[in-house]
C-alpha cells in the first residue's frame, strides 16, 4: 500500500558529521521518516503519549481543498453543499486572500494526518509532532471520544455512506436524496444525544419488573380506598387525558432532545432509505460532537506537545537552530491573541487559550506559587506535570477544563473580562475584572461560554399525537430571552416538515416563567 | 513505525462531483448571471469563462440558530486596558461582539456569493436555451484541435511506431563497430571446412588451415552470442507532436440596423447570434478577426461599444452597410488569405427603393465571395404570426426572400425567441459537413 517516491529534495549531509535530521528545507519520505523516528521517541518515551497507529499522506494543495470541503473526511458522500464550499473556497484561495492548513487529522484508527506538499522539512516536523502525536493522543485517550465515537469503525462507515447515498440516487432520483439531505441538515445541529441512554431491557428483566409491579400492588392494597367517594366527572375527564397524555410520552420516550432519531423512528410518511439517511447525517452530526465540546483542549493539547517535541529536538541536537525559529515564527502565528479592540479580534483564539493553560499547568507543577498553593493544592509543586496534564487530556471537556484549571495567573495575563450585555439595556456592563474579587466570576463566564447546551437553542421533541392529527410539537426552551434567530426558524421548520409530513409546530417557552415567547407553525392549511 | 503514503497521484477533481450538483442546483441564478455577462463583455471573450457572482438567498442552508439580537449574555474577553468593574460601556452603533454577526446575518441577502466558472461550464449555460444539438455543443467548446505530426525520431515509444530502417541502420553500425562479422562470413567459412573435411589427405598446411577456420568459425559463433543483431539501444521509433492543425484566417462582419426601431430586446438577440457565430469561427480558424458595421441611413465601422450601446436616428438604407462592407474587405481582407462571414441583424425595415439595390449588391458582388451570410430578422410575437407565409415578411425579407433558393451560402431567418437563432447556423453545420470539414 505504501507508495513512496524518494524523487524530491536531497539527502541529508551524512548522520556522523552531526546529529541533525535534516538541514534543507526540502522534504523527502525517507527524511520524513526519520524525524518521524526522532519524535516518536520523544513523544512516547518522554511525554508518555498513548497514540493510535499513525498513517501520514502527503497531498496536494487541491486535494487539501477537496478535503476542506468535505468536512474534512476522506470520503463523504455527495451534496451539493460541499460543492458550494469548494467553489467559495477555491476562489478565496486561488486570489491568496486565504491560506490553506498545514495539516488536516481525523479521529480514525489508524489516525490519518494529511500533510500539504507544500511544507518545508520544518513544517513538516511541526505538523507530524502537532497531528499526529498531539491530536492522536487527544482522540484516543478523552473520554467524550471514548463514549461517543469508534475509531476504527469511522472510515468505513463514511464509505457505506457515501456507497448508500450514491445507490439512492440512481434509485431514486438525484432530486428526492438531495431534498432529504437538505432538510436532515437542517436539523443536524440538534441531533445529537448529550446524555448516554439506558440499555434497552432484556425480555426476562421486562417481565421481573412486571411481576415485581404487580407484587407491590397487591401487598399494598387496601379496600379501604374503594369507598372514598368517586371525583367531579369532569375532572376525571380532565385526569384521564393527562394520563394520556403522560402516557403517550412515556411510550415514545418524549421528551426527546435528538430531532433526526425522533424523525426517523416515528415519521409516518418516510420510506426506508429516507430513514437510512437520516440516520447517516445523524451519524455524522454524532460524531463530530466531541469535537465541538473540545476544541479549545484538543488544541491546546497539541500545541503544547508539538511545542514541547521541537524544542527537545533542538536540546538534543537534532534540528538546527534556524528549524527551530521558522518553526517558532509559525507557531507564533497560531497562539496569536489579538485584544478585543483590535481589528482582528474574532473571539478568544483556542490555541492561544489552551497552549497557554497547558503551559500554566506545566508551570503549577513544577514552580509554584503562593497563590496556586491556594488555587490549584491537588496539583501545585506536585512535579508530575506529565501525569497531570495526561489526566487532563483525559477526562475533561472546554467547559469543565476551564472551570478547574484557568488560574489567576493566566487571568491576569489575558487581562479577561467579562461584561453583561442585556439586548434591552443601552450600557454594556463590566461585571468582573482580572482582580481578587473578579477572578471566580471570570473564570465561571468564560467556561459556561464553552458550554455548547448553553451556546446552541435547546430544541426538544415534546409532543406528538400519532394516533390523532400527528401534528409534531417541537419546543425552544428559551434561556435569558435569547430566541431563535427569525429569519432562519421559519425555513427549518418548513425542512421539519417535509421530513415529518404532517403540520409541525415551533414554540419557544420562556425557561424561567414557562411563557410562550413565539410560535412557528407550518402545515397542510398554510399551503392551501 | 508510521504509514506514509503519498496521495498526490491519486484522481483529481474529487468534488467535482459535488460542484456539479451544486450548479445544477443554482443553475436559474447563474443563468441570470452568465446572460449579464455576456452582455457586459466583449464578444471575442464572451466564451470565456471567469467569476460570477449571484446571490446567496438560493443557495442557503438554514440551520436553528441563536438570536443575536435578542436575550441577556454574559461576554468574556481579554486585553481590558482601562475598565473596572460596574464601568459601563456604550453600545457602539452596530452593536460589539456578537452584534458584528448580526450586521452580517442581515446583510445577507444583498451579499453576493462569488465563486468562478470554467470555459465549459460557462458556454453550457450559455448555450441552454440557444437549444443547440449536443454534438454541436461539444464540437463548439472544444477548442483545442490538434493534430499528431512527426516529429523526428525518439528512444522510446510503442511498437507500432517502431521505425524499422532507423533500427536497423543503428544495429548495422554497431556491428560492424564491434566487429560481429556477418552470417555470410560464418557460411563461407563453413562451406570451406566441409570442403577441406570431405578431402581424406590433407597436407599439412592445409590441416592448420580447417583448425585455424574452425577456431574462427567458433569465434564468430561466440561473438554472435554475445552481441546481439538487435540491442534495444538500436531501436527507434516515430516521434508524433500534437501541432495544432493550422487553420486560415477568417473575419466576421456584424451588420446591425442601429435606427430607433431597434430595442434593447431586439440588440439582445443580436449579440447572442453574433456571440454564436464567433464561436463557430473560433473553432474553426486560428485567427477571427470581427468587424462592427452599423448602420442607419448612412453606414459606419464602430467599435464594439458604439456598435451596441450608441443609438443613431435616422432613415435606414441597408445598402450602405452593405457598401462598407465590401470596401473594407477590398482593403484590408484580401479575399485569398481571408475567408468573409458576414451576420446581419435587423428588424426589417428598409427604405424600399432600397431593397433591390440590397439584393443586386448580394446577388453579384457579396455572396460570390464569402463563405456565409447570415441574416436575422428580429421580430415581435404578433409579427411573427403575420408573417407565417414563407414569402412574406418585412421590406427586406422579401426582398431576399429569392436569394436563399440561388445561393447555399445565404441563409435568413425569423428570430422570435433565442430557441430561434440556432437554425440560422444549422445550414451553415450542414453545409461544412457535406464538405467533410466537421
Amino acid at each position: 500500500m505504501t507508495k513512496q517516491r524518494l524523487k524530491r529534495g536531497k539527502k541529508a549531509s551524512g548522520n556522523n558529521r552531526s546529529k541533525l535530521l535534516f538541514e534543507s528545507a526540502d522534504w523527502d519520505f525517507e527524511t520524513i521518516q526519520r524525524t518521524y523516528e526522532a519524535i516518536e521517541d520523544i513523544a512516547l518515551n518522554d511525554l508518555g503519549l498513548s497514540v493510535y497507529p499513525n498513517q501520514i499522506e502527503i497531498i496536494s494543495s487541491e486535494q487539501m481543498l477537496d478535503a476542506y470541503c468535505s468536512v474534512g473526511m476522506p470520503v463523504m458522500y455527495n451534496h451539493w453543499s460541499f460543492g458550494k464550499r469548494f467553489v467559495a473556497e477555491e476562489v478565496m484561495y486561488r486570489k491568496g486572500y486565504r491560506g490553506l492548513a498545514y495539516e488536516i487529522v481525523i479521529n480514525s484508527d489508524p489516525c490519518i494526518s494529511y500533510c500539504m506538499e507544500e511544507n518545508t522539512m520544518a513544517m513538516q516536523t511541526l505538523v507530524v509532532a502537532h497531528a499526529a502525536f498531539g491530536h492522536n493522543h487527544f482522540f484516543k485517550n478523552n473520554y467524550l471520544f471514548q463514549q461517543w465515537t469508534n475509531a476504527e469503525a469511522i472510515l468505513d462507515y463514511f464509505e457505506f455512506a457515501k456507497r448508500y447515498i450514491a445507490e439512492c440516487e440512481e434509485r431514486h432520483g438525484p432530486r428526492a436524496v438531495e431534498d432529504t439531505l437538505d432538510a436532515a441538515h437542517a436539523v443536524m445541529d440538534q441531533s445529537v444525544f448529550r446524555y448516554r441512554r439506558p440499555s434497552k431491557l432484556k425480555v426476562g428483566e421486562i417481565e421481573r419488573r412486571q411481576k415485581e409491579r404487580r407484587r407491590h400492588q397487591e401487598e399494598n392494597y387496601r379496600d379501604i380506598w374503594r369507598t372514598v367517594p368517586r371525583q367531579d366527572k369532569d375532572e376525571a375527564d380532565d385526569d384521564e387525558s393527562q394520563k394520556e397524555l403522560a402516557e403517550r410520552k412515556a411510550e415514545l420516550n418524549l421528551p426527546e432532545e435528538n430531532l433526526l432519531y425522533f424523525i426517523q423512528k416515528h415519521s409516518p410518511v418516510l420510506e426506508p432509505w429516507q430513514r437510512e439517511i437520516i440516520r447517516i447525517v445523524r451519524s455524522v452530526s454524532q460524531y463530530f460532537y466531541p469535537q465541538k465540546q473540545t476544541k479549545l483542549m484538543n488544541e491546546g493539547c497539541a500545541t503544547f506537545v508539538h511545542y514541547y517535541i521541537v524544542n527537545r529536538m533542538y536540546d538534543l541536537g537534532l534540528i538546527s537552530e534556524g528549524t527551530l525559529l521558522e518553526i517558532l515564527h509559525s507557531h507564533c502565528n497560531v497562539v496569536f491573541q489579538p485584544e478585543f479592540d483590535d481589528p482582528r479580534y474574532s473571539g478568544i483564539n483556542p490555541y492561544a487559550l489552551g497552549f497557554a493553560m497547558m503551559q500554566d499547568i506545566k508551570r503549577i507543577c513544577d514552580e509554584p506559587e503562593p497563590e496556586d498553593l491556594v488555587w490549584f493544592p491537588d496539583i501545585a509543586g506536585s512535579g508530575d506535570w506529565r501525569g497531570t496534564l495526561k489526566s487532563v487530556w483525559s477526562n475533561y471537556r472546554d467547559e469543565s477544563f476551564i472551570n478547574q484549571f484557568l488560574s489567576p495567573r493566566l487571568i491576569r495575563e489575558f487581562k479577561l473580562f467579562t461584561v453583561s450585555d442585556k439586548a434591552t439595556a443601552q450600557h454594556l456592563r463590566v461585571d468582573a475584572i482580572h482582580d481578587e474579587d473578579g477572578y471566580r466570576r471570570i473564570r465561571a463566564d468564560l467556561a459556561s461560554s464553552y458550554d455548547i447546551t448553553l451556546g446552541e437553542p435547546d430544541i426538544q421533541v415534546a409532543d406528538v399525537d400519532l394516533r390523532g392529527n400527528r401534528e409534531l410539537v417541537l419546543r425552544q426552551t428559551v434561556r435569558d430571552g435569547v430566541v431563535l434567530a427569525e429569519q432562519d426558524r421559519e425555513e427549518v421548520v418548513k425542512h421539519i416538515h417535509y421530513l415529518w409530513g404532517y403540520d409541525v409546530r415551533l414554540e419557544g417557552i420562556s425557561g424561567e416563567d414557562g411563557g410562550s415567547v413565539f410560535e412557528v407553525a407550518v402545515g397542510e392549511d398554510e399551503d392551501a | 513505525m508510521p504509514q506514509l503514503i503519498d496521495r498526490r497521484p491519486n484522481p483529481r477533481e474529487k468534488s467535482l462531483g459535488n460542484r456539479q450538483r451544486f450548479l445544477r442546483r443554482s443553475r436559474e441564478e447563474i443563468k441570470r448571471a452568465v446572460d449579464q455577462a455576456v452582455n457586459e463583455r466583449k464578444i471575442s471573450d464572451a466564451g470565456n469563462g471567469g467569476s460570477i457572482s449571484i446571490p446567496k438567498r438560493g443557495i442557503k442552508e438554514p440551520r436553528f440558530r441563536l438570536s443575536p439580537q435578542h436575550g441577556d449574555r454574559q461576554r468574556v474577553a481579554p486585553g481590558n486596558k482601562e475598565f473596572v468593574t460596574g464601568d459601563k460601556i456604550k453600545k457602539p452603533q452596530t452593536g460589539s461582539g456578537g452584534s458584528g454577526k448580526e450586521a452580517s446575518d442581515s446583510g445577507e441577502a444583498e451579499d453576493d456569493f462569488v465563486f468562478s466558472l470554467s470555459r465549459s461550464e460557462f458556454l453550457d449555460i450559455l448555450f441552454d436555451d440557444l437549444e443547440l444539438p449536443d454534438l454541436i455543443k461539444s464540437s463548439l467548446m472544444d477548442t483545442a484541435v490538434s493534430e499528431p505530426r512527426r516529429a523526428g525520431y525518439s528512444s522510446d515509444g510503442t511498437t507500432p511506431n517502431l521505425n524499422v530502417l532507423r533500427t536497423m541502420r543503428n544495429s548495422i553500425g554497431r556491428r560492424i563497430a564491434l566487429n560481429r562479422g556477418g552470417s555470410s562470413k560464418l557460411r563461407e567459412l563453413e562451406a570451406e571446412a566441409e570442403e577441406l573435411a570431405e578431402n581424406c589427405d590433407l597436407d599439412i598446411s592445409q590441416r592448420t588451415r580447417l583448425a585455424h577456420i574452425y577456431t574462427e568459425i567458433e569465434e564468430l559463433r561466440r561473438r554472435a552470442k554475445r552481441i546481439p543483431f538487435i540491442d534495444p539501444i538500436d531501436i527507434r521509433y516515430n516521434r508524433f507532436e500534437k501541432q495544432p492543425v493550422p487553420m486560415t484566417k477568417a473575419v466576421m462582419f456584424c451588420l446591425m440596423d442601429v435606427s430607433g426601431s431597434m430595442g434593447e430586446h431586439e440588440k439582445d438577440l443580436a449579440k447572442r447570434f453574433f456571440v454564436l457565430l464567433h464561436l463557430f469561427l473560433q473553432r474553426q480558424y486560428e485567427r477571427v478577426d470581427i468587424v462592427f458595421i452599423r448602420h442607419t441611413h448612412v453606414a459606419q465601422e464602430v467599435t464594439e461599444e458604439e456598435f451596441f450601446y450608441s443609438r443613431e436616428s435616422g432613415g435606414t438604407v441597408v445598402s450602405t452597410a452593405l457598401d462598407t462592407m465590401l470596401d473594407i474587405l477590398g482593403e484590408r481582407y484580401v479575399v485569398s488569405d481571408w475567408n468573409a462571414y458576414v451576420a446581419q441583424a435587423s428588424d426589417g425595415d428598409n427604405f424600399s427603393s432600397d431593397t433591390a439595390r440590397c439584393v443586386e449588391l448580394l446577388d453579384e458582388k457579396i455572396l460570390p465571395i464569402c463563405q456565409f451570410y447570415a441574416y436575422i430578422e428580429v421580430l415581435t410575437e404578433q409579427e411573427k404570426s403575420r408573417f407565417s407565409e414563407p414569402g412574406s415578411g418585412k421590406e427586406l425579407w422579401r426582398g431576399y426572400h429569392g436569394l436563399a433558393d440561388k445561393w447555399a451560402n445565404f441563409s435568413a431567418k425569423h428570430v422570435v425567441s433565442r430557441g430561434d437563432i440556432y437554425p440560422v447556423f444549422r445550414e451553415l453545420f450542414a453545409k461544412r459537413k457535406q464538405e467533410g470539414r466537421l
